[in-house]
């Protein structure tokens, strides 16, 4: 099986929910011993502001070759077996899951970092916006993971004269998102974007893992005490 | 494509064609999002610039033309036909530039 076809990417339209059960439905089979899940939800504050929604919007056709770039970057780093990513676009309220990501392989380390890595990597590259709206007034947030990458490529294109140093921002650029899969769809037109086809719909009881940012963030203060990478955020 | 400026009358010798009797021009379709089309209070605009432009070219245009950009230039980047793209990179007729302002998805 071609790895684009076990690869599901969607941007969905307003008001669509995330079905996750659809998008974990699409990463199982047979021979995955695990299956990772993310969800990324809307809190209710921030910095002491009460949070009413967040309002996300899209460059679509760019967003979606962007994402798919990243799972192609994951298969080469991971022996995964599906990966689904599903985001969505307008309003979402506070609860609600804005994006969500499974991924599927034969043994958990390479199901759940991967998992990592996708959600990093979409938080520092992929062209899609959200605005905070609180109850007296909104902002555009801004990734920090975007802020970082971006430094690191306005840095390089200082000398932009040589060719060699061109070359090495365009290669770190390829990790995240280079586009190698090309995506037909060019606008918003109906609730999904864009899918791939979708195969066989093997069922079995799958421990849905939600996490939120907090989850992670105490999963990294674990591992900070096991002596593995450490890598705190924020 | 434009049209040329400037007709050829017989007088221009050939190593100067293209220099200063004629100006090509191609069209760039520009697109905003986020904050840079709050403030340009637009979607997209299609841009005539000379053949031979870069991405720059285009930006500085474009902020010509909407000065109240000037205030997230320090932020944002570019993509070229949906690849995030380098400053130095000339333009073609008929490409999509979008102005990137900080992303914030996830």
């Amino acid at each position: 099986m071609a790895s684009e076809e076990r690869t599901l990417v969607e941007i969905l339209e307003e008001n669509i929910p995330i079905d996750m059960a659809k998008y974990i439905t699409f990463v199982s089979a047979p021979q995955a011993g695990a299956i990772s899940t993310f969800s990324g939800t809307t809190r209710d504050n921030f910095e002491g502001k009460t949070v009413v929604e967040l309002r996300y919007e899209a460059y679509v056709p760019m967003a979606i070759r962007s994402i798919k770039s990243i799972c192609s970057s994951a298969r080469s780093s991971w022996n995964l077996h599906s990966i689904a990513v599903a985001h969505r676009l307008g309003p979402v309220p506070v609860g609600g899951v804005s994006v969500f990501i499974a991924v599927s392989a034969v043994h958990r380390a390479d199901a759940m970092d991967c998992c990592r890595f996708v959600i990093d990597e979409l938080k520092a590259c992929v062209p899609i916006w959200k605005k905070e709206v609180y109850d007296n007034g909104e902002v555009w947030k801004e990734n920090s993971e975007f802020t970082d990458r971006r430094l690191e490529l306005v840095n390089k294109e200082g000398h932009d004269h040589d060719e060699n140093e061109t070359a090495v921002v365009r290669h770190n650029r390829k990790s995240c998102c280079g586009s190698k899969v090309k995506a037909m769809n060019e606008e918003p037109s109906n609730c999904i974007i864009s899918s791939d086809h979708e195969e066989g719909n093997h069922q079995h009881n799958v421990k849905n893992e939600n996490e939120n940012e907090e989850a992670q963030l105490q999963r990294n203060i674990r591992k900070s005490c096991c002596g593995s990478k450490v890598k705190l955020n924020e | 494509m434009k049209a040329m400026k400037e007709q050829e009358d017989g007088f221009g010798s050939a190593d100067r064609y293209g220099e200063d009797k004629v100006e090509q021009l191609v069209q760039i379709k520009t697109l905003f999002f986020a904050r840079a089309r709050d403030l340009t209070g637009t979607n997209d605009v299609l841009l005539e610039i000379p053949l031979g432009s870069t991405t720059k070219d285009c930006l500085d245009k474009i902020v010509g033309k909407f000065p109240r950009l000037e205030e997230i230039l320090g932020c944002v980047v570019l993509a070229l036909n949906e690849d995030y793209t380098t400053e130095s990179t000339v333009v073609k007729d008929g490409d999509e530039l979008a102005i990137i302002p900080p992303i914030s998805g996830g």
